[in-house]
C-alpha cells in the first residue's frame, strides 16, 4: 500500500473542483518586507504556482517559525500557523502525520530551520513526514537586524561579530542527505520558472521534501547570491542538475575524482563518457552528498536543481497502517471492554 | 497439620530486595491477587532511578509497600507491619521504617560474609540478637526455590531467579490470597519459554506448599474483603488509569488522540500505554525532543486532533513556549505533568507537588492556563476526562498535575460504565461566522464561554492563519494596538476564570470543627487519614480537597474564611499556601515536607491535632 504512493505527494489531498488562479491564493493581508527584499519574488512565484496543483485550497496549509520569511502564511489564502521560533517542522509533523489529507508546507529560514531548530528539522528529514520545507537560505539574521547566521560564511562581520564570525557554516544540502532525506532540492529566489520546476517535484513526491531557496536579504546581506544572478558569472558557476543529464556547463564538468569524491574540472579536458550523469533517484546518498560539497569553497561552482528523490514510506503512511492493522486484527476499540480488561472481581 | 488461622482488620507488607530481583512484579502480583480477593488496597512502589545498581548495595535496594484492609483504606500505610527482605541491602534500608514487634522475613541464603560486609553488617543480623525486638523469620529462600527446582532443565542461575516466586508464594499462603490469577499470570509472561513458566509456577506452589507444611510459620492469617460499593472493579495505577482517561476522552469528545511524547521518569508508562491502543484511532509520537512532543500535538490540534503531551517537570520547562503558543492560539492542548522531585534532574523517580507555580505561571506573559490535579490514582482517570473536558470547551491548554505518587500507586477501582461518562462533544465551524454572512472571524467568540471557533483545514471557506503574533479581537490579523492587546489579554485571562468548575466541597462529619486541614493532588489520602485518626481521638476536623487550581471553584474564598484556622500539607514549600494568601488574605498555615516521599498519616494527625489543640 505505501509503495503505491510513490511520487504521488498530493494522491490523498482532495482535488479543487474549479480552477484555481494566483488571486485565489492571496490573502487580504498587506505584506511587510522590506522593499526589495527576495521574499517577495518567492511569495509570488508560489501564489502562481499553487493553481497547479489542483488541489482544494482549504486542504493547504502552510506552517512557519519566527523569522522574516515565517510572516509568509499570512499572506497565503489557505490554512495557516505562523508558530514559533524552530519549532515549525514538529509542529507541521503533528499536522501532517494526523491528517494525511492535507498538503502541509512548512515556510523557514536559514536561522530558523538550522540554528534553534535544527533538531526538528533533522529528524522530520529521517522521520519523512508527508510535508515540503521551503528553506530560505539568506546567509544571515534578518528579522533581529543583521547578525551572523549558521549559514554564514566564515568571517562574517556583523554587530554580534564585529572582529568576523568564528564558526564554520552548514550546508543546508549536505545536512539535509546526512540525515537521509528523500527528497532534496536547491533552488533561486530570482528564477521562478526553476522554482516551479523544483516546487512541482517536491509536491510530487511522498515525504518530506527539502527545498533550499536562496534568497537575497538587501538589508543585511544584500548581494549574497550575486554571482549566481550575474548574466557574465552565472553560467560559468552555476551547475544544473537535471536527471539522467551529464552534470556540466559550458566550461565546467564534474567526474568522479581519483580520490573518489566528485570534482569539477574544465569540460574540455575531459571526454564527454567521463562527465558523471545525474541520477536523482540513486538510493545510495554518497553521489548526492558529494554533489553537495561542490560549492566549497564557496560559489566556484554552485549545482542547482534536485539533488536527490528517493521514495521511501512516508511516516504518516506507516503510522495509518499501524492503526489499520489494529483494527483490522482485534476489531475497532469498544471503551468498555478497555475499561474492564485486565484482571477485575466484581461485587454485587 | 491444621494451624492457627488469626483475624486481621488490615495489614501493610513491604516486598524489598535489590533492583534485579523482581520485588516490584512480586508486589504487583501480591496486589493483584488481593484485588481479586476484595480487599481495599493502596500501594506504594519505591524504586532506585538507576535500572541495576550494583547489586547487594543500599542504592540497588527496590521495594513495594502494600496495604490492605477489610475496610476503606486511604494510604500505603505509614509503617509495615512485615517486611520482607531479600538480602542485608533490603534489610538495612528498610529497618528503620519497621515498629517493633512486626514480622520480618529474610531470605537467609543472601546474608554472606561479602553482601553483609557490602552494607556494612561486621555481624550476620540473624544471627545476633540485633533483631530481637521484631519476629524474625530467617528462611533460605534461593536454596528453597533451588531444591524445588532441582528437576527442571534450567540453569542454576534461572531456578534462583525464581526465589521471588517462592516468596510469593509463601506470603500467598500466610494471608491467604487466591493463587490461579499469578499462575495463569506466569503461564502468560514466559509462554515463549514454557520451562521458564513451569519452573516458576513450581517455585510459586513450593512457597505455598513451605508456608503450610513448616513450623517456621504457626498461624496464617485472615483479612475480610472490604465492604466496597456493587460494581466491577480492577486495581489500576495512576499512570495507568490517566492514560485510559485519554482514551475514553478521545472517544467520549469524538476526536482523534494525538499523543506527542519524549520518554521520562514518571511519565513514560502513560506513552507505553497509550500506545497499545492504536484501534482506537490513537496516533502516539515519540519526538524527539520534549518541545517537539508538544509541539506535534499542538499541530494535531489544529487539524482538529485531541492533542496530549505527557512528561514531568523538566519537560514542562522545556515547552513552556509551546504552551504559550496554544494560550495565544487558543487551541485545546492537554499537557500532563507526572511531577517528580526537582530542581532540574533531582530525584525522578521520587514524588513531589512542586511544579504548581510552574504550571500557573511558568510562561512569558500573560498566559493563563487551567490546572486540575488528581487526588488518587483512579482518580487520574476522572481528571483526564475533565481536562480534556475543559481544553475541548475553553480552546485552551490544561495543565494535568499527577505525580510520581500517584502515577505508580495503585488501588481498586470501580469501573465507570462508558454510558456513565459525560459527553465532551465538539461541533467544528463550518460556516462564515461575520455578520455580512461570507467573512470568517476566527477570534469572535462564544458569549458564553468565550471560546473561540475551531476551524479545522479542510473547511472550504475558512480558510484563515493563526499564529503567536498578537491578534485583533475578531478578525485574528496581525495587531500591534495598543487597547485591542489590552483587550485581549483581558479576554484571555476572563475565559479562563469563566471556567465552569464544581464548587468546592468540606467534610465535617460533625458540622462545628473550627480547623480546616485542606490539600491538593495526591496528599488526599494521607490527609484523610489523618483526619479520620483525629476525629477518632475526639478531634473536630473539617477537610476540604482542591482538585481545580485554576480557576479555583468559586466557594473558595468563603470556605477558607468560615474556618478559625486553615491548615494546608504540601510537598513542596507552600506553593498553594501563597496563592491562597495573595488573592484570599488569608493566614494559612503550611505543613512542608519535601523529602520526595508521601506524608504519614500519622505525621498529619499530629500536626493537625497540634492546630486544633492551639486554638
Amino acid at each position: 500500500m505505501s509503495e503505491s504512493l510513490n511520487g504521488k505527494g498530493l494522491a490523498l489531498v482532495p482535488k479543487a473542483e474549479g480552477k484555481q488562479t494566483l488571486k485565489d491564493f492571496k490573502s487580504d493581508q498587506e505584506v511587510r518586507w522590506c522593499p526589495g527584499c527576495g521574499d517577495y519574488a518567492i511569495l509570488a512565484a508560489v501564489q502562481s504556482f499553487m493553481p497547479e496543483l489542483g488541489i482544494k485550497r482549504e486542504n493547504t496549509v502552510f506552517v512557519s517559525g519566527i523569522g522574516c520569511s515565517s510572516r509568509f502564511p499570512y499572506y497565503m489564502n489557505t490554512y495557516g500557523f505562523h508558530s514559533i521560533h524552530g519549532r515549525a517542522p514538529a509542529i507541521a509533523t503533528g499536522l501532517a502525520a494526523s491528517r494525511p489529507d492535507l498538503s502541509v508546507w512548512v515556510i523557514t529560514g536559514d536561522g530558523d530551520a538550522l540554528s534553534i531548530g535544527g533538531n526538528h528539522l533533522i529528524h522530520a528529514l529521517r522521520r519523512n513526514v508527508n510535508l515540503n520545507i521551503l528553506l530560505f537560505n539568506n546567509r544571515i539574521y534578518g528579522l533581529t537586524k543583521g547578525q551572523y547566521s549558521p549559514t554564514s560564511e566564515v568571517g562574517k562581520i556583523t554587530k554580534s561579530t564585529p572582529m568576523g564570525s568564528l564558526d564554520k557554516p552548514f550546508n543546508p544540502i549536505s545536512l539535509a542527505v546526512g540525515a537521509e532525506a528523500g527528497f532534496v532540492a536547491r533552488t533561486i529566489d530570482s528564477d521562478r520558472k526553476h522554482l516551479h520546476s523544483v516546487l512541482r517535484e517536491a509536491a510530487a513526491h511522498r515525504g518530506t521534501s527539502l527545498v533550499e531557496i536562496y534568497q537575497n536579504c538587501n538589508i543585511f546581506n544584500d548581494n549574497a547570491f550575486e554571482d549566481l544572478k550575474d548574466p557574465d558569472k552565472r553560467d560559468v558557476i552555476t551547475l544544473r542538475l537535471e536527471h539522467g543529464q551529464p552534470i556540466a556547463n559550458a566550461s565546467q564538468a564534474v567526474r568522479i575524482a581519483p580520490t573518489g569524491g566528485l570534482e569539477v574540472v574544465a569540460r574540455d579536458s575531459i571526454s564527454p563518457e567521463e562527465i558523471l550523469v545525474h541520477d536523482v533517484h540513486n538510493p545510495d546518498p554518497s553521489l548526492a552528498f558529494a554533489l553537495s560539497r561542490l560549492d566549497e569553497p564557496a560559489f566556484q561552482h554552485v549545482p542547482i536543481g534536485i539533488f536527490r528523490s528517493v521514495d521511501r514510506p512516508s511516516y504518516d503512511h506507516l503510522m495509518s497502517e499501524q492503526l489499520e492493522m489494529a483494527v483490522a486484527q482485534r476489531g475497532p476499540g469498544d471503551l468498555d471492554e478497555l475499561l474492564q480488561g485486565g484482571d477485575t472481581w466484581k461485587i454485587n | 497439620m491444621t494451624k492457627q488461622v488469626q483475624q486481621l482488620d488490615r495489614v501493610i507488607i513491604r516486598f524489598a530486595g535489590d533492583s534485579g530481583d523482581g520485588m516490584q512484579l512480586t508486589g504487583d502480583r501480591f496486589t493483584a491477587e488481593t484485588a481479586s480477593f476484595g480487599n481495599d488496597l493502596s500501594t506504594l512502589p519505591n524504586f532506585p532511578a538507576e535500572i541495576r545498581a550494583p547489586a547487594g548495595t543500599l542504592p540497588g535496594v527496590s521495594s513495594f509497600q502494600l496495604h490492605f484492609a477489610d475496610h476503606d483504606i486511604l494510604t500505603p500505610g505509614d509503617a509495615p507491619n512485615v517486611l520482607v527482605a531479600m538480602n542485608p541491602a533490603a534489610l538495612k534500608a528498610n529497618l528503620s521504617d519497621l515498629p517493633r514487634g512486626a514480622d520480618i522475613i529474610a531470605n537467609a541464603d543472601e546474608f554472606t560474609k561479602r553482601n553483609l560486609q557490602k552494607v556494612g553488617y561486621d555481624v550476620n543480623p540473624l544471627e545476633d540478637e540485633s533483631l530481637a525486638e521484631w519476629r524474625l523469620h530467617s528462611v533460605p529462600l534461593t536454596s528453597l526455590t533451588v531444591k524445588a527446582l532441582e528437576e527442571f532443565d534450567i540453569s542454576k542461575k534461572d531456578a534462583e531467579r525464581a526465589k521471588n516466586m517462592f516468596a510469593l508464594g509463601l506470603l500467598s499462603w500466610l494471608y491467604g490470597r487466591p493463587v490461579e490469577a499469578t499462575i495463569k499470570f506466569i503461564e502468560t509472561k514466559f509462554a515463549k519459554k514454557p520451562e521458564i513458566a513451569k519452573s516458576n509456577v513450581a517455585a510459586f506452589n513450593a512457597g505455598y506448599n513451605y508456608g503450610e507444611t513448616t513450623e517456621a510459620f504457626s498461624v496464617s492469617y485472615e483479612i475480610k474483603p472490604a465492604p466496597l460499593s456493587a460494581g466491577v472493579y480492577r486495581n489500576i495505577s495512576g499512570n495507568q488509569a490517566l492514560a485510559l482517561g485519554l482514551v475514553a476522552a478521545s472517544v467520549q469528545s469524538k476526536l482523534p488522540l494525538f499523543l506527542g511524547s519524549y520518554p521520562i521518569t514518571p511519565a513514560s508508562d502513560i506513552l507505553h500505554e497509550l500506545s497499545k491502543h492504536k484501534r482506537f484511532g490513537i496516533r502516539t509520537f515519540q519526538a524527539e525532543d520534549e518541545i517537539a512532543g508538544v509541539g506535534a500535538a499542538l499541530g494535531a490540534a489544529f487539524g482538529g486532533a485531541l492533542g496530549v503531551t505527557t512528561t514531568s517537570g523538566p519537560g514542562v520547562a522545556l515547552k513552556a513556549e509551546t504552551v504559550g503558543l496554544a494560550v495565544t492560539t487558543e487551541l485545546p492542548l492537554i499537557v500532563v505533568d507526572v511531577q517528580r522531585a526537582g530542581p532540574s534532574t533531582g530525584m525522578p523517580t521520587k514524588t513531589e507537588q512542586t511544579d504548581l507555580l510552574m504550571a500557573l505561571f511558568g510562561r512569558n506573559g500573560e498566559s493563563p492556563v487551567p490546572v486540575i490535579a488528581p487526588a488518587t490514582p483512579s482518580d487520574c482517570f476522572d481528571a483526564a476526562v475533565e481536562a480534556a473536558r475543559i481544553a475541548i470547551k475553553y480552546r485552551t491548554p490544561v495543565m494535568l498535575l499527577s505525580d510520581g505518587y500517584l502515577a505508580n500507586g495503585s488501588e481498586p477501582w470501580k469501573v465507570p460504565a462508558q454510558a456513565e461518562l459525560p459527553d465532551i462533544s465538539v461541533e467544528f465551524t463550518t460556516a462564515p461566522n461575520g455578520d455580512d454572512g461570507t467573512t470568517f472571524l476566527p477570534f469572535k467568540r462564544d458569549a458564553e464561554t468565550l471560546a473561540r471557533p475551531w476551524a479545522i483545514p479542510g473547511t472550504p471557506g475558512l480558510e484563515h492563519r493563526i499564529g503567536g503574533i498578537e491578534k485583533a479581537d475578531g478578525t485574528g490579523n496581525i495587531s500591534y494596538d495598543p487597547n485591542n492587546h489590552d483587550l485581549m489579554v483581558r479576554l484571555r485571562q476572563a475565559k479562563i476564570d469563566g471556567i465552569d468548575v464544581p464548587d468546592l466541597e468540606v467534610d465535617d462529619p460533625d458540622g462545628d470543627a473550627r480547623v480546616l486541614v485542606l490539600g491538593w493532588g495526591s496528599t488526599y489520602g494521607p490527609i484523610a487519614a489523618a483526619a479520620r485518626r483525629v476525629r477518632r481521638g475526639g478531634g473536630k476536623v473539617a477537610q476540604a480537597h482542591l482538585r481545580h487550581l485554576n480557576p479555583f471553584p468559586k466557594n473558595i474564598g468563603e470556605v477558607l474564611k468560615s474556618y478559625d484556622k486553615v491548615l494546608l500539607p504540601e510537598i513542596n514549600l507552600g506553593q498553594l499556601a501563597l496563592l491562597l494568601r495573595a488573592k484570599f488574605l488569608v493566614d494559612i498555615i503550611s505543613y512542608n515536607r519535601v523529602r520526595g516521599l508521601p506524608f504519614k498519616a500519622e505525621e498529619l494527625a499530629g500536626v493537625i491535632q497540634e492546630v486544633i489543640d492551639s486554638e
